[in-house]
């Protein structure tokens, strides 16, 4: 076995034990690296492998930052790393170097952490392909005609291909748990606030927040618990205790959890319908109690989505105007037309989209019928999952309701491409936690997701119902 | 509801796009498809229901007014396309 291969946990249970290397380990990294998959915008530099041997030392002389130092983690280049270049997969970051560094990033080279490339992403994550890049797609390495799902296609595809131990994504609607389902991984999006958004280069401020992909639901943790807590540097970010592995890795079947009965009405492919049930089925034998419910507000999320993501889009990437930093056109002979050039050089297509969507939205006349009545909708939104969850510990739902589809497929046709972050998008709204696990394959052998959704900060329990059903669910 | 060319050409001008004659058409197009489907929240009562503020109910965040980020000019403007004595320099904006 490669040592590429490993998970988190193992991997760092070989390091502390002396029986692998952090050099060994980053070499058989770098060497799957499978260019044909494209999964990073900017490959780990050679000099990582002196920080293995920096690594090394410190393990060897019982001075390790933390259980995970030495290990190669991977984050999407959304995040902002010191000195290097974050693109967040578009022309107008081309070239731009990052003059700080993220909260998570700080966090995350504190615990001696090997920081392995930028991978790539839907343009300023906006879409559910990782087809938007300005550096070109990546593909699904569990089949290259097909998309790994996004906006963290990059880091689902390298985690999924092996090419690293886990990685970092973000996700506003669905951008981490969609392409985890993809890819067949584990992606988890936590409570909005559990990680600082400081460094994150921001789509939707009220929606997006920082998560994991990993190979496992137990490395999702152990890597969480890195970057978790307050943050003076992001008001939104609350401060909470590290979530104990015991609590997550412990057999519970007193496990109350419902099952929209929405989620299944049209649109849903039949083969991941029955893997979901198949799931259900497992989960009940098992000794959970599961049973159907009603989640009426399910299919007025994606238009609430769609009023509140562009139009805070459309505020949040006025900065980017060919003045400050980022690609510029000066050829015009005035400033506005330096703005207009740079902007319709810089974005492609999707990111245009959204921003003349929230500036529509939002322009004099339409606040009060589109962003407010939004507004109003999301509190209806999280009032029903409070219900919910005053009842229930969890809901269970599908991720995505098809497998990965084929490159260019919906490319050009916006609404079917939303439609694919239709079970993903309420999480957000609500700001609740959730994770996407692997429960099964279709018949062309793609993977299919099962997303579990807990109450806000119920991060723990969430993780011990998906780690159970992990260990349930294993072929 | 279906957006004319020149409501897409105004709302391009508001947000500092420029885009083509082509691209006029798509949009149009486009963004009407997807503000037809957002329309479906017409159909839910909203009367009593207060716009939702924050979705984790966090209040008013506190810190003492101090500067605790060194400013670091020269590295912030490396990023910087046109600049002239540590200044970032514009074009005119004035005829």
């Amino acid at each position: 076995m490669d040592l590429n291969e490993l998970t988190l946990k193992e991997a760092s249970k070989k390091l502390q034990n002396k029986e692998i290397s952090s050099e060994e380990l980053t070499k058989d990294c770098l060497s799957a690296i499978d260019d044909k998959v494209n999964a990073f915008i900017t490959k780990p530099d050679k000099k990582i492998i002196e920080e293995a041997k920096e690594s090394d030392k410190r393990i060897k002389s019982g001075g390790a930052k933390s259980e995970i130092d030495g290990i190669p983690i991977t984050i999407k280049d959304v995040i902002t790393i010191k000195g290097g270049r974050t693109t967040a997969g578009s022309k107008i970051l081309e070239n731009f170097i990052a003059p700080y560094d993220a909260t998570v990033i700080k966090r995350l080279k504190n615990a001696g952490v090997l920081l392995f490339g930028k991978t790539n992403m839907d343009e300023f994550a906006m879409g559910s392909s990782t087809e938007t890049s300005y550096f070109g797609p990546t593909l699904n390495p569990v089949d290259k005609t097909r998309v790994p799902g996004g906006s963290s296609g990059g880091s689902a595809a390298a985690v999924a291909d092996d090419e690293v131990i886990a990685a970092l994504g973000s996700d506003t609607g669905g951008s981490i748990r969609q392409p985890a389902s993809f890819c067949g991984i584990v992606g988890l999006k936590p409570t909005y606030g559990l990680i600082s958004r400081y460094g994150l280069l921001a789509m939707a401020s009220s929606l997006d927040q920082i998560g994991t992909l990993t190979k496992t639901v137990e490395d999702s943790a152990i890597l969480l618990n890195h970057i978790l807590g307050a943050d003076d540097l992001d008001s939104t970010s609350v401060k909470k205790e590290p979530i104990k592995l015991e609590n997550i890795l412990k057999q519970n079947k007193n496990i109350k959890i419902g099952v929209p009965k929405e989620c299944f009405s049209k649109g849903i492919n039949k083969e991941v319908e029955k893997s979901i049930n198949d799931s259900i089925a497992s989960g009940q034998k098992y000794g959970f109690e599961i049973e159907e419910i009603n989640l009426q507000t399910l299919n007025y999320a994606l238009s609430v989505y769609y009023i509140i993501m562009p139009a805070e889009v459309s505020a949040n990437l006025a900065r980017f105007d060919g003045i400050k930093y980022g690609y510029s056109n000066q050829e015009g002979r005035d400033l506005l037309n330096v703005y207009l050039k740079s902007r319709a050089e810089g974005f492609g297509a999707e990111v245009k989209r959204r921003i003349m969507l929230g500036t529509y939205t939002l322009s004099a006349g339409y606040y009060d019928a589109y962003y407010k009545k939004a507004q109003k909708v999301r509190a209806l939104i999280k009032k029903e999952f409070e219900s919910i969850f005053a009842k229930y510990d969890q809901i269970l739902m599908p991720t995505s309701p098809t497998t990965a589809f084929k490159l260019g497929e919906k490319l050009d046709d916006p609404l079917t491409m939303y439609l694919s972050d239709i079970y993903t998008v309420p999480v957000n709204i609500a700001g609740l936690p959730a994770i996407s696990i692997p429960c099964g394959k279709d018949s062309k052998v793609l993977p299919i997701g099962l997303q579990i959704v807990g109450s806000q900060w119920s991060e723990e329990k969430l993780l011990n119902t998906a780690y159970q059903f992990e260990s349930l669910l294993k072929r | 509801m279906k957006l004319s060319k020149k409501e897409v050409e105004h709302i391009a001008q508001l947000a500092r796009l420029g885009i083509t004659e082509k691209e006029k058409e798509k949009y149009a197009e486009q963004l009407s498809a997807i503000l037809d489907y957002v329309e479906q929240l017409n159909k839910i009562d909203t009367k009593n229901v207060e716009p939702i503020a924050h979705i984790t109910g966090v209040e008013n965040v506190m810190r003492q007014d101090e500067i605790k980020n060194k400013p670091d000019r020269d590295n912030l403007l490396k990023n910087t396309p046109a600049q002239e004595k540590g200044f970032i320099k514009v074009k005119s904006i004035l005829d």
